[in-house]
């Protein structure tokens, strides 16, 4: 399957962007993970942290607070503090 | 030397110190202004996937938000002026004073209260010169403001607007900044920031000129929720990017003021630089002909 054109947005620069198969994240009602194929939807998310399954490797950030949006295996985070992108 | 000569040498000397320190500003105002520049458009994909998300939402879902329901006799209104820290920008921070002077007194007009909310030290100095009320300050770091400034303002506006009118909350709140169009042009503009006028998303024709239908999104937890943590983050977003575009204006008129004062300083030492010659010229002039005359006069005495 196609991987997931994923975008990771701060409020000051785009932190990440590049493809993923998997992208997990904390929702405010709980741990959710995103795969190609899912349907489109808008999450508030929580503070806590994100993971994105890279094609080029996994990826951690923390976040604080902010919301998600699936559309056709383009997901996009976006939060107004990003902190700790790591490899 | 002659007292003329010296006072043109110290004129001089003054001037170039003078011409030293505003080439300094011009400079430093340059280098930041290119990074000013680059933070806008670093700035641009959050407010675009904000922008798009929130669209989407509004197309989808009719639950009404307060920070987007119009009050249908507005009786007070916030302005949040945005203005510099520091002078020596030519009119950058009197330009967008003069604009909020405007839009209040036109809000006047209409019979509203209007409730000022400050940013940068020359409003705040502008405000207490003429001994005005405001409703809240904030100071320092405007040519390089940070997220947490954007965060800070939206969260007290929201606060006010939010509130009931008869506890002394607000119906509207606008924005005076000054938007950056080009390095050599920068305007006051006036923005209605509350309540959010809700565009529903462009029916954009893709190339075969199909609609792009926006898809059906769902929403977790709920379309109401999702809102409720979006609105407050558009607002602030919105107060970032005029706060961003307003310290690169502030960045661009100071670069400007500052070569016009550096271009002025190198023509007053020409001027100086030409009188003092004239002066010394004139002494010499003298002192020859005192010579010639008091050897002719000897001459003659034999």
């Amino acid at each position: 399957m196609a991987p997931l054109q994923v975008e990771l947005v701060a409020a000051d620069r785009e932190v990440w962007s590049g493809e993923a198969s998997m992208v997990s994240a904390r929702s405010v009602e709980g741990d959710m993970g995103i795969m190609p194929g899912h349907e489109p939807t808008l999450v508030v998310l929580a503070e806590g942290e994100v993971r994105v399954h890279g094609t080029d490797g996994p990826r951690k950030v923390h976040i604080d607070g902010g919301f998600l949006s699936v559309d056709q295996d383009k997901v996009t985070i976006v939060s107004e503090v990003v902190e700790g992108i790591d490899g | 030397m002659g007292a003329q000569i010296r006072v043109y040498r110290q004129r001089i000397r003054s001037v170039s110190a003078t011409k030293k320190i505003t080439r300094a500003m011009e400079l430093m105002a340059a280098s930041r202004v290119v990074k000013a520049r680059t933070a806008v458009l670093e700035s641009a994909p959050y407010t675009h996937a904000l922008t798009t998300a929130l669209s989407a939402l509004a197309t989808h879902s009719n639950y009404d938000h307060p920070m987007t329901t119009e009050v249908e006799n507005p009786t007070r209104a916030g302005v949040l002026i945005l203005t510099s820290d520091r002078g020596l920008a030519g009119a950058y921070a009197s330009g967008t004073m003069k604009e909020s002077e405007r839009l209040i007194g036109e809000l006047r007009a209409d019979g509203k209260e209007v409730v000022p909310y400050l940013v940068g030290r020359k409003a705040v100095s502008y405000y207490k010169f003429r001994g005005r009320d405001y409703a809240a300050e904030w100071t320092g770091n405007t040519e390089k403001p940070q997220v947490e400034r954007a965060r800070a303002i939206s969260e007290r506006l929201i606060e006010d607007f939010l509130r009931p009118t008869e506890e002394g909350g607000l119906d509207e709140i606008h924005v005076v900044y000054t938007r950056f169009n080009t390095m050599v042009n920068q305007q006051a503009r006036v923005l209605r920031l509350l309540p959010i006028e809700v565009v529903d998303a462009p029916e954009d024709a893709n190339h075969d000129g199909v609609k792009d239908i926006l898809p059906l999104y769902q929403f977790e937890p709920n379309a109401e929720e999702v809102l409720h943590t979006m609105l407050p983050r558009y607002v602030t977003a919105r107060i970032w990017t005029c706060l961003l575009s307003a310290a690169t204006s502030e960045l661009a008129a100071r670069q400007r003021a500052m070569k016009s004062a550096t271009d002025n300083a190198e023509n007053l030492i020409n001027t100086y630089t030409r009188l003092a010659n004239q002066a010394r010229q004139a002494e010499i002039t003298q002192e020859i002909s005192e010579i010639v005359g008091g050897a002719s006069a000897l001459a003659e005495s034999k």
